[in-house]
């Protein structure tokens, strides 16, 4: 029987390497989206053992609705990539700063 | 045993698989990682008594999702030694602080408050699919139609965020055409 607690800490895991890996990818934008993939898979993954742990389906909905939003992130996301690529031929984080953010 | 078994398989799987994702030198060999990646959390959810989570994992994440990301990677043309520039410079600070992040989590998720939870495998006359029809359709009705709304924003914006009108292509204008008057286009030229 795996306990609770083995779950949240891959979920933990998962979570750091995410947070990791947006500090060490700073240039690259894809793989940034990459790490709050991860970020968002740890979230699921710590839904789902709640949800069976405590027996409670609601767990299960709210990793529908993290899908959703995540997939609809990714789509735009890279729909944003594309065109911003299209007008200046490159990908890099440093030169979006026509807004002086 | 056998669940413990899988359990440490999957969940040691994940873990490298994402320290690939953000260690590798090529982007698509990050995607790579993170599709095997996606397949290991399935797993554990599988282990979580979620087959239709887990089902659904690999259809949207493995088959739309990661393909989009190749998508967009094959088709930009992307110099990845000037990506990789720095890579080591924001080492210590990040790896601290992910550090720190994972040993407060580990120790929230240990310190006792979850224990005794102990959870009983369903069997195999529920059917997890079904379940989740019933309550998605009733109680989270709301939120489910809220969701559909955003996939559709999200599909539109996409859609006119890379929408590119040509310049030659030829349109036919049809206000200028219904208002177009007999004046305009006929001559009368005398013999």
């Amino acid at each position: 029987m795996v306990p609770l607690s083995s779950y949240l800490a891959v979920g933990a895991c998962l979570f750091s390497i995410g947070v990791v890996g947006l500090f060490l990818n700073r240039k690259n934008v894809i793989t940034i989206l990459m790490c709050i993939e991860l970020i968002l898979l740890a979230v699921n993954i710590n839904f789902a053992a709640f949800s069976h742990f405590l027996g409670d389906l609601g767990g299960q909905i709210m990793v529908f609705f993290v899908l959703t939003v995540a997939a609809a992130e990714v789509a735009v996301g890279l729909a944003i990539l594309v065109s911003f690529y299209r007008l200046r031929r490159s990908i890099e984080i440093e030169d979006i700063n026509t807004l002086q953010g | 045993m056998l669940e413990s078994a899988f359990f440490y398989l999957f969940a040691s799987l994940a873990v490298v698989s994402a320290l690939a994702v953000v260690l590798a030198r090529n982007t698509m060999h990050s995607v790579m990682a993170l599709i095997f990646c996606f397949f290991n959390a399935s797993g554990l959810f599988f282990l979580l008594d979620a087959e239709f989570l887990g089902i659904i994992l690999i259809l949207i994440y493995v088959g739309a999702v990661m393909v989009l990301f190749m998508f967009v990677i094959m088709m930009l043309e992307v110099n990845m030694a000037k990506l990789r520039e720095g890579f080591l410079q924001y080492l210590p600070v990040g790896g601290m602080l992910a550090l720190i992040l994972l040993v407060e989590l580990i120790a929230a998720g240990s310190s006792g408050v979850f224990e005794g939870k102990v959870a009983e495998h369903l069997g195999g006359d529920v059917n997890n699919t079904a379940e989740i029809g019933k309550i998605l359709y009733t109680k989270y009705l709301l939120g489910f139609e809220i969701a559909a709304i955003i996939l559709l924003v999200a599909l539109v914006g996409a859609v006119v965020l890379t929408l590119r009108g040509r310049k030659d292509a030829r349109y036919q204008n049809i206000s200028a055409q219904v208002k177009v008057r007999k004046e305009d286009r006929l001559r009368k030229v005398r013999m």
